[in-house]
């Protein structure tokens, strides 16, 4: 019986990524997407999107659940590539410098998320989010009406004709495939070279080993012991409060520079749309991967990016291919975000509910 | 420094708000603008948007929360005006369509919206937030794949899929605002829309004093004692969704009437945040809101947000009023959400 139980259990598990993978096959099969083709896109977006989704983790080990506030991050990584991009830094070190630059900045904007979340003991996820929100219209204000007015500052390419404010896309050439070309290596598939960002994955790939080291530490001991039950935790003498603050730094911080890799990968900030959709396309990609409010792991991470992505390239070619309108894909794939999130929503609230009834 | 009690009553974030209001119409009376046009704005603005802000006043009584799902009865409205609109009845009869369908399908997705929340008890703004984004997402593919074939709704070219805006010019555009309006020194007043938004309060208020809003408000107030009363708070919590619902569903097409085109597609999406942030800048919390916060609210909030724009435009180039909308908007609601309420 244990054996069969057991099998469920494990079925149960996997059922969304299953689910998701047969989804994405069959989208391949009806658009005729070429395995060249796809690969291509996956290495890029992969290597772009990665380190964002990585940022949840830790937050949900400690019990904060989904944490909606990385935009914050994301903007923090935004400000110090203007910063660069005005001091005309290139390379390497210009992308060096960029992550030097956003560190301090999101560790202040976590430490303040962190102790807005402990005020919302509860309702982190929904404070979270509307907190980005907030986030986004100080970004606006600093960035579309103080720059070049209160903040003394003159970059004609860079401020609005009117003379403050920044422009609606910022050039990031210089910067652009920093990473990505540190070690150069190029496969031809099918006549033409594909790039390869080994460096962006060698990147990633600290980064899980950071994750999946620190976890094992006695800080990520108690981050995960706070995610069980965070009032055990807390008569157990584990600093709950201050822990809770230091699991939004770090997953903020890991936004910023997140968003980073992305941009360098990109080449052009949007100023003021870049940062807005992160948090829902990093969480909707975790989700796909059957982590869920409470628990996630780095492979998840990993597995979510890959597969959510591929839906990704491939909705718009399969509603072309279904209905002939890549408009109906493009509706598709945001349904699939909204609507991934809400269900692993429902299930966590529903969960700890039945929890709550039997215990 | 402690604020005199009548101040500390009416909440320092309102006091700010009221002072920025206030600042803005110095602006405007310092540049001389033409103050007529702008309270005329104001009030059709409040008329415009009030249903949508009373709206969220059950789930806030019913022990809901803030209803982010806002979105879940405004699609449920918005399919009521594309049916009564591609079957091209005009006036009254066409709003009135519009509203019975929306109100019809309200009540079964309320009803069904509420079955969730009370299986995600402890969630509701979160599950409602993105249930409400994803139903958006969602019906955009329904809007464009939808058998409507009234050349009026659908694009022009390819003759299918319904259009982002549909103008309700000659069908049924401001018929409420128009109705019984008058000039009251150099105000139109737009009676008709004002009438719909005060009448329903009325109606709100006094439902809150039936037996049936009586229960829905004590099972949120003290739930273990309306059980021990023998009132079930998974029954009232239902009863507060769908009254949520229906009035999100008639809310918007007073919105649309007033604003004279039908939104579809991606415009539901964020339209419970300035909703919330009206009740709960009229003082409302997450669980306690009177109709005395939603008429404060609303006037305070729109108002603001009806001036903002050509106030500043007299002073800073560039559009800062979306900006300030933001920050005010969601400093709003996260204040609300920060207060430990029990």
């Amino acid at each position: 019986m244990k054996a069969g139980l057991d099998l469920k259990a494990r079925l149960g598990h996997w059922s969304v990524p299953i689910l998701f993978a047969v989804l994405c096959l069959s989208g391949i099969l009806v658009a005729r997407i070429t395995p060249s083709f796809l690969l291509g896109e996956m290495l890029v977006r992969v290597s772009r999107n990665s380190l964002l989704v990585l940022a949840l983790v830790i937050p949900i080990l400690a019990g904060l659940g989904l944490n909606f506030g990385i935009v914050i991050g994301a903007m923090a990584g935004q400000a110090a590539a203007i910063v660069i991009v005005h001091l005309k830094l290139a390379g390497i070190v210009g992308f060096g410098a960029a992550w030097l630059i956003a560190t301090p900045l999101a560790i202040v904007l976590g430490v303040a998320t962190g102790l807005l979340f402990n005020k919302a003991k509860g309702r982190e996820m929904v404070t979270g989010l509307i907190a980005g929100f907030f986030s986004n219209g100080l970004y606006q204000l600093v960035f579309l009406f103080a720059l070049g007015s209160l903040i003394p500052f003159k970059d004609p390419d860079m401020l609005l004709p009117q003379g403050y404010g920044l422009r609606n896309t910022i050039d990031l050439t210089r910067i652009q495939y920093a990473v990505d070309d540190l070690i150069r290596f190029q496969i031809p598939v099918e006549g033409r070279m594909l790039r390869v960002p080994v460096a962006t994955y060698l990147v990633i790939a600290g980064f899980c080993l950071f994750t999946v080291m620190f976890l094992r530490t006695r800080l990520g001991q108690q981050l995960r012991a706070m995610g069980q039950d965070d009032h055990v935790a807390a008569i157990a003498g584990i600093p709950v409060e201050r822990n809770r603050v230091i699991a939004t730094v770090m997953s903020t911080v890991f936004a910023s520079w997140g968003q980073l890799l992305f941009l360098q990968n990109i080449g052009t900030l949007n100023t003021y749309n870049s940062h807005e959709q992160v948090g829902m396309f990093a969480i909707a990609a975790l989700l796909v991967s059957g982590a869920t409010v409470s628990r996630a792991t780095v492979a998840q991470a990993l597995l979510g990016t890959v597969l959510f992505h591929t839906l990704f390239v491939v909705s718009p070619l399969a509603g072309k291919a279904l209905a002939g309108d890549a408009q109906i894909g493009e509706y598709f794939r945001v349904f699939v975000a909204y609507a991934v999130i809400t269900v692993a929503l429902v299930l966590h609230a529903w969960q700890a509910k039945t929890r709550r009834a039997t215990a | 420094m402690k604020l005199p009690a009548a101040l500390r009553e009416f909440g320092l974030p309102r006091l700010l708000i009221a002072a920025f209001l206030a600042a803005l119409f110095a602006v405007a009376v310092a540049t001389k603008m033409n103050l007529a046009i702008l309270v005329e704005d104001c009030i059709a603005r409040v008329a415009r948007n009030g249903i949508l802000v009373l709206a969220l006043l059950p789930a806030i009584q019913g022990g809901l929360g803030l209803n982010f799902g806002l979105p879940v009865g405004i699609i449920c409205g918005l399919i009521g005006c594309v049916v009564a609109l591609n079957s091209g009845i005009p006036g009254v009869a066409g709003v009135a369509t519009a509203m019975g369908i929306g109100v019809g399908l309200a009540v079964p997705v309320g009803a069904a919206y509420g079955w969730l929340l009370n299986r995600t008890r402890g969630q509701e703004m979160m599950v409602g937030t993105y249930l409400g984004f994803a139903l958006v997402s969602g019906m955009s593919i329904f809007w464009l794949l939808a058998p409507f074939h009234n050349p009026t709704l659908v694009w022009a070219i390819g003759g299918k899929g319904l259009r982002t805006t549909l103008s309700l010019g000659g069908i049924y555009d401001k018929i409420l605002d128009r109705w019984l309006a008058f000039d009251f020194g150099g105000v139109t007043i737009p009676t008709g829309a004002l009438l719909a938004f005060l009448g329903l309060c009325g109606v709100v208020w006094l439902f809150f004093r039936t037996r049936m809003g009586i229960t829905i408000a004590a099972a949120r107030s003290n739930p273990r004692f309306a059980m021990a009363a023998g009132i079930s708070d998974e029954r009232t919590r239902v009863q507060a969704a769908v009254l949520t619902t229906v009035l999100g569903a008639i809310g918007i097409v007073v919105y649309s009437q007033s604003f004279g085109f039908v939104q579809l597609y991606t415009a539901p999406l964020l339209m419970a945040f300035p909703a919330i942030a009206c009740i709960l800048i009229g003082g409302a919390t997450v669980s306690r809101a009177t109709i005395g916060n939603v008429l404060l609210g609303t006037i305070l909030f729109q108002s603001i947000l009806t001036t903002a724009l050509p106030v500043t435009s007299q002073v800073i180039e560039g559009d800062i009023s979306e900006t300030a909308r933001l920050i005010i908007q969601n400093g709003m609601i996260l204040y609300a959400l920060t207060r430990v309420s029990k």
